[in-house]
């Protein structure tokens, strides 16, 4: 089963932007334990393009599809048998990312 | 109600919870676990009558609803191998011996799963445990029938596409899982001991025995936690005095009403022994929470002869503990009820006043009101209070009781 583990900060109260050290440990923890699939932090969201190619032509604009305070900073995806192991490891993730987190199954 | 009739009826508030556990832990689904033994009954209650009721219902019941299971799922693998390939695969391996084997605990930690909304908890094991239909757990919690029903399929969704386990919780997460499966146990204790159906007696003695009996379970597995001990002695001491609280033509008798002699020695022996282990460990520096309070609040209660015998101030001094841990305001409508016998009833309307806002939808508020305006003089007031808590009780037996009392006033 794998499930998309967002990591989510808050514009006005942001988690510390020290956490590197401790994610790459955790992250070689997830590997070594066999969850880790994929992992990354993000670009601020001002780096996002909204693209709607519904119409007759691509639409381009600026910034994320939604402005909100609580924004996505950066991604994981990770393999468990089911969701108890899962939010077990995203108990974990938020100390170590000093930020809430977001478990969401994939289909 | 003819023999095959409640031979069904028996058999649902027996085998319910059973049926749809055996059903989930083999299939690992509870839409399809809930309604294979939907079925079953429906099943059950076309082919009684003609064949007569099996000798064994809950074996006969399990068997048919496991055809009628791998039924839906011949079904749905025509059309989705994936899908069925999912379900076959999803059943868990038996627990090591050692760990608490019972089918439908495993199914509470599911229903409970903190996951999920605690709305939906107790929805769903209401519905997957006890077996309530989706009407009288919307009416339990005051919700539309709709809403209820969104409610616990929704729930029942996201515990399939997140893959919420249905096994017991590792020895770390227990104790935070149970605490939710104690204020679900709650729930289902009290709509046994305040039934909601209108074809089910007053007290649905199936329920509180249901939720005894898994709360002793979860005792025996978490000894040292108070908040199971206090919730153990609070359903105890509850159930202790059933046989006096519904008279011979099923009418609620209330607490000053009751025949005392008739209350269970040994249920009252037994919560007060709990309560004492955790007034020692209070006094030792634990702080008690709700269940350990309510059960101090019971304790009480039951240690009075005589309704006159009672130590309010003591009552009143546990629900101000009460309030300060759980601001609620049914909690302040039962401190009302202290307060009115140590202050009068003026005093205690003023507070019940209050909660007009909060409570207008709930039975008990005006039932409280309709007494305190009663004993004030205030008749007209009164009667009119009844006839809003008439409206609003779904117990037959508190429908029977507050009838009675409006119809003694002047």
């Amino acid at each position: 089963m794998r499930y998309l583990v967002s990591v989510i900060d808050d514009k006005d109260n942001p988690g510390s932007t020290d956490r590197g050290p401790a994610i790459n440990a955790f992250n070689e923890r997830l590997i070594a334990e066999g969850h880790w699939v994929f992992s990354g932090g993000l670009a601020d969201t001002g780096a996002a393009t909204v693209v709607d190619n519904r119409g007759e032509q691509a639409v381009f604009s600026d910034g994320p599809f939604v402005e909100s305070k609580e924004y996505l900073a950066g991604v994981w995806v990770w393999e468990a048998p089911d969701l108890d192991v899962a939010l077990r490891l995203a108990a974990e993730a938020s100390e170590v990312c000093d930020r809430k987190i977001e478990v969401r199954p994939f289909l | 109600m003819s023999d095959v009739a409640e031979a069904v009826t028996r058999a649902h508030h027996d085998e319910w919870a059973r049926v749809v556990a055996a059903l989930t832990r083999r299939f690992g689904d509870l839409d399809i676990a809930e309604e294979a033994a939907a079925e079953a009954f429906a099943t059950a209650v076309e082919r009684w009558p003609a064949d007569g009721v099996p000798p064994n219902p809950g074996a006969w019941l399990t068997t048919t609803a496991n055809r009628r299971a791998i039924d839906r799922l011949r079904r749905e693998s025509k059309r989705d191998d994936k899908h069925r390939e999912a379900q076959m695969t999803y059943g868990h391996p038996p627990e090591p011996a050692g760990a608490i084997d019972d089918d439908r605990l495993r199914l509470i930690f599911t229903c409970c799963h903190p996951a999920l909304a605690m709305e939906a908890r107790v929805a769903l094991t209401l519905r997957m445990v006890g077996g309530l239909t989706v009407p009288e757990i919307a009416r339990a919690f005051l919700v539309r029938g709709t809403a209820m029903e969104q409610r616990i399929t929704r729930a029942k969704a996201k515990i399939k596409a997140a893959r919420i386990p249905c096994r017991m919780p590792s020895a770390d997460d227990l104790p935070d899982r149970v605490s939710g499966v104690l204020a679900v146990l709650f729930l289902v204790f009290n709509e046994g001991y305040l039934a909601s159906g209108p074809g089910a007696g007053p007290v649905r003695h199936d329920l509180t025995t249901e939720a005894i009996r898994l709360t002793r379970l979860i005792r025996a597995l978490l000894p040292q936690d108070g908040e199971v001990a206090g919730l153990l002695a609070l359903m105890l001491l509850t159930e202790a005095r059933r046989a006096a609280r519904v008279s011979a033509d099923g009418e609620l008798v209330a607490l000053d009403e009751q025949d005392r002699g008739a209350w269970d020695a040994e249920l009252i022996a037994e919560g007060h022994r709990l309560v004492r282990e955790r007034l020692a460990a209070a006094a030792a520096g634990a702080a008690p929470g709700r269940y350990q309070i309510l059960a101090a609040i019971n304790a009480v209660h039951t240690s009075a002869r005589d309704i006159r015998d009672t130590d309010w101030s003591q009552i009143l001094a546990l629900y101000d503990q009460l309030v300060r841990l759980d601001p609620s305001p049914i909690i302040a409508l039962n401190r009302a009820v202290a307060v009115a016998e140590l202050d009068g009833p003026e005093v205690a309307l003023a507070i019940v006043d209050r909660l007009a806002e909060a409570l207008a939808g709930y039975h008990a508020y005006h039932a409280t009101r309709a007494d305190l305006l009663r004993r004030l003089g205030r008749s007209r007031q009164s009667r009119a209070a009844y006839d809003r808590a008439i409206e609003l009780a779904g117990n037959t037996g508190e429908t029977a009781y507050l009838t009675r009392r409006r119809a003694q006033l002047r």
